[in-house]
């Protein structure tokens, strides 16, 4: 198996999610981007929109808005005000 | 000399004032635990948010900086906000804030700088009405809602926003009380606008090229108003939680004094039954004697 990438989901509330994952699909401001491990260091504001979380052929998927990503060594760290999860969601 | 039934009434009154009390302080003992959950759910966001802040503010440099970071070069118009706890019945928590906050503003205003208040909270205004009440801009009253989100903040931090870029602002600085522990609850303070920088997020972290989408400054720009909410909401995070746990000692305390009154009464009452009843004793006996 590929190496993980290092994913946590933030909200003021709680962390809605941690873990290691395959890949990431967040939509950036400038567009739709996905994050595997080793990313280059990068930043973005999120448009409100979804982030899918792929670990092993599952899929996550969160309803985001007034988010914020992080990308850096270390792993991709997503901000956001409002943030929850759809449930029973089939990819 | 109250008559019996009097003192029976009394230790009555104070029984029942007990019993208030206890009721309080399981009340603030169980809201207590909510009230630390979520501020320790709402610590990860805020921590997280100031590192990257602090590493985006190392990268820009002084003139390019957004006023809200730098700050606009003046002292002149300040604005404070003072977050206190809706309710009383907490021991010194509502004035331990207050005080604190006076402390500033009487600085200030003998610097001779434009001092003006927002509240949050009832008891911070009613007790800093009686001194400024021509500086107070604003008092927002959050007894009606039970949980705390950003939605709640929301309006508060826009209108901070707009006091500063309407340039009626030039450094804001926040009153709350920290929550250290159960025992501890320290009024504190912290500046909202120029943005503090955790120096410690910052190290470590700048030799990292970083790609920005859009720019760092737009990015900044977004970021330091939402910044500004998540500091306000976890500052009232800490004084919900901080509300709580000294409401709870309050009452503890109280608790502990009505049983210390109920009993030096009960003494009282006591004794003064029996000497009644002895003195019953003896004029019966006499008066059995004399005949």
């Amino acid at each position: 198996m590929a190496e993980k990438l290092h994913v946590s989901l933030v909200t003021p509330e709680a962390e809605l999610f941690s873990g290691d994952v395959d890949q990431v699909v967040a939509p950036g401001v400038e567009g739709q981007f996905g994050v595997l491990a080793r990313h280059a260091p990068f930043m973005t504001i999120l448009a409100e929109g979804e982030v899918i979380v792929m670990n092993d052929g599952t899929t996550r998927v969160f309803q985001v808005r007034g988010g914020f990503a992080d990308v850096n060594a270390e792993g991709m760290t997503i901000l956001a005000e409002h943030a929850s999860e759809y449930l029973e969601s089939v990819h | 000399m109250p008559s019996l039934k009097d003192m029976r009434n009394q230790i009555g009154s104070v029984k029942a004032t007990q019993k208030i009390t206890k009721a309080m302080q399981m009340v603030a003992a169980a809201k207590l635990k909510r009230a630390t959950d979520a501020a320790e759910n709402a610590r990860p966001y805020a921590k997280r948010m100031a590192s990257v802040i602090a590493s985006l503010a190392s990268r820009i440099s002084g003139g390019d900086a957004p006023k809200m970071l730098a700050g606009t070069g003046s002292q002149t118009n300040q604005l404070v906000v003072v977050a206190t706890a809706d309710r009383g019945l907490a021991g010194g928590f509502n004035t331990a804030i207050v005080r604190a906050a006076r402390e500033f503003i009487d600085a200030q205003i003998a610097q001779g700088r434009n001092v003006r208040i927002i509240t949050i909270g009832r008891k911070g205004r009613d007790q800093l009405k009686r001194l400024y009440a021509d500086r107070i801009v604003e008092s927002h009253d959050l007894s009606g809602t039970k949980v705390l989100t950003l939605d709640v903040v929301a309006p508060i931090s826009e209108q901070i926003t707009a006091e500063f870029n309407e340039g009626r602002a030039d450094v804001v600085t926040l009153f709350y009380s920290q929550f250290k522990s159960v025992i501890s609850q320290i009024p504190a303070s912290k500046r909202l606008i120029p943005a503090e920088i955790d120096a410690t997020a910052e190290a470590g972290k700048s030799e990292a090229v970083y790609e920005y989408e859009p720019s760092e400054e737009e990015i900044l720009e977004v970021l330091l108003p939402r910044n500004l909410s998540v500091q306000l909401l976890s500052a009232l995070f800490e004084n919900n939680a901080g509300f709580y746990a000294a409401q709870m000692s309050a009452m503890d305390n109280a608790t502990r004094n009505a049983g210390e009154m109920i009993k030096a009464l009960q003494l009282k009452y006591n004794r003064s039954r029996q000497a009644q009843i002895t003195k019953e004793l003896i004029e019966i006996i006499s008066g059995a004697e004399a005949l």
